[in-house]
């Protein structure tokens, strides 16, 4: 399925889709009812996390490197945003109301069911060979003109093919498994590792990242990265057909004519 | 449409009963091992035991990370400090000769000590990180007797649960666990950097709890309550941050 979806980028008007080949996908859904419950649930997760991450940066906009820093020290950046503490210069003449309180209550209830929504995905994706059989890339996705053609494509507001609709293209296969191996693995690693507690049980996961205040700043910085995925993420959906897509995420039908074949 | 099959829906049948005695013996186990904080309600409770329960059993006996002398933050941050009191003032003018720490509750023998008294148990130093919820961290020596010793001179009833303690602060006490309280680098600590504690990091008198952030560790610590419950304290759910919406368990 992998070579079929990705040798049909090459001819950019193929309508042929491995879809109308095998009478089985007609039956099976675009994602599988756990993808998509684990999706949603992630979604509203990362949310939670975003909105409470911001509340407790707002606490403490300045970013360090090494193990300490203080508004006494001299930092890495700051971000030109006011705080909702008196004691960090910010250049603004006011302060912020404190939200710390429940951002963190929020932040780390969040985490946990986007770590055991996460841990879900991840295995049962294992087990049903997801990861194998949709995300990993085939050698002809990796080839340079596959992948370069499937980054210039949508630069030029160009819509996906039909046959896309099944399916994820090399460099599409090559971000999910970045976001879900590296970018969500480092976020949780870096999180865990400014925790007083569990940094005293496992002291190598704060040295590894060069500190307490490495691991913050690497935390804010996979962050970053993370949301640049999610505005790329939405971008494609939209370009693609937002409700088409969305449609595929919540009830596993894409609408195709295939599909009602 | 879903289809259920009568194989499925016994199946399933099944499996949400043996979830939901599963989620209700789990629940039992965690309240007999002490792995449910006292601010396990509402609609952050669940992150809140998640939390507590697992760093309780990752890290009963685990040490705070300790850094050698060079690493000692070369201006340690005291952070903003309410108005002392005309009582702390007169204290400070004696020179804190009659500072009092008093222990009560759960105990065989309700003690007070001056800190000339807690001077003269072995005192005990550790070099760690001080890191405030907010994101900022110094590391410093810090200097005491750990707090398990004075709780040994006063005798500990069996069925102590928590240790609530005061600051001579208006409206500031908190409270931890017992395996925090006789965790050896719980301090009530007195000295810093090889000096005394200065006013503005709590002297004469802090508790100093390594493996949580900073609010937990109160400055101008007067009293001691040693108890099995946390009811009668506040609220209820442990601490006077609490009551702000701060979670009582602070190990992340």
């Amino acid at each position: 399925m992998a070579t079929l979806g990705s040798a049909q980028l090459h001819g950019q008007d193929s309508v042929a889709s491995s879809v109308s080949i095998s009478p089985v996908m007609k039956l099976s859904p675009r994602h599988s009812a756990l993808v998509r419950v684990t999706h949603w649930v992630s979604t509203l997760c990362f949310f939670a996390l975003l909105v409470s991450g911001i509340e407790i940066v707002i606490s403490h906009p300045r970013f360090y490197w090494g193990e300490t820093g203080t508004v006494l020290t001299k930092p890495l950046f700051q971000l030109p945003i006011p705080s909702s503490r008196r004691t960090v210069p910010t250049g603004y003449g006011y302060v912020l109301p404190d939200q710390n309180g429940w951002s963190r209550a929020l932040h780390f209830e969040a985490a946990w069911i986007a770590v055991l929504t996460g841990l879900l995905y991840v295995i049962s994706g294992l087990l049903t060979r997801h990861f194998r059989k949709d995300l990993v890339p085939s050698k002809a996705d990796l080839s340079w003109r596959t992948l370069s053609t499937s980054f210039v494509k949508p630069l030029r507001f160009q819509r996906p093919s039909a046959a896309e609709a099944s399916s994820y293209n090399g460099l599409q296969r090559l971000t999910y498994l970045f976001v879900i191996f590296v970018l969500f693995p480092l976020v949780i690693w870096s999180g865990l590792a400014m925790s007083l507690a569990f940094a005293s049980a496992f002291p190598w996961s704060v040295t590894l990242l060069g500190g307490r205040q490495s691991a913050r700043t690497i935390h804010f910085f996979v962050t970053l990265a993370l949301v640049l995925f999610l505005f790329v993420h939405i971008a494609m959906i939209c370009l693609a057909g937002f409700w088409r897509r969305t449609r595929a995420m919540i009830t596993g039908r894409t609408g195709t004519p295939e599909e009602h074949a | 449409m879903i289809k259920l099959s009568r194989r499925k829906l016994i199946v399933s049948g099944f499996a949400a009963a043996a979830g939901a005695s599963g989620l209700a013996v789990a629940a039992r186990l965690a309240q007999k091992y002490g792995l449910v904080p006292p601010d396990h309600g509402g609609i952050y409770g669940l992150g809140e035991t998640l939390t507590y329960a697992s760093q309780r059993l990752l890290t009963r006996h685990s040490l705070a990370r300790e850094f050698p002398r060079n690493k000692i933050s070369p201006r340690p941050f005291p952070n903003e400090l309410a108005p002392l009191t005309e009582d702390f003032k007169r204290l400070q003018a004696g020179g804190f000769a009659d500072w009092r720490l008093s222990v009560d509750g759960m105990v065989h023998q309700p003690a007070s000590f001056s800190i000339a008294d807690l001077k003269s148990y072995p005192s005990r130093s550790h070099i760690t990180e001080l890191a405030c919820e907010e994101g900022w961290s110094y590391i410093a020596e810090w200097i005491g007797v750990p707090l398990s010793r004075v709780l040994q001179v006063v005798g500990v009833q069996p069925q102590a649960k928590y240790v609530v303690y005061v600051s001579m602060e208006p409206d500031t006490w908190d409270s931890i666990d017992m395996a925090d309280a006789l965790h050896p680098q719980t301090f009530l600590c007195y000295g810093m950097n090889g000096g005394e504690l200065p006013v503005g990091h709590g002297g004469p008198l802090r508790m100093r709890v390594p493996r949580q952030v900073g609010y937990k560790n109160i400055k101008f610590i007067t009293r001691l309550t040693v108890t099995d419950s946390l009811k009668g304290f506040g609220n209820g759910c442990g601490a006077v941050a609490c009551e702000y919406g701060y979670a009582w368990y602070a190990g992340i």
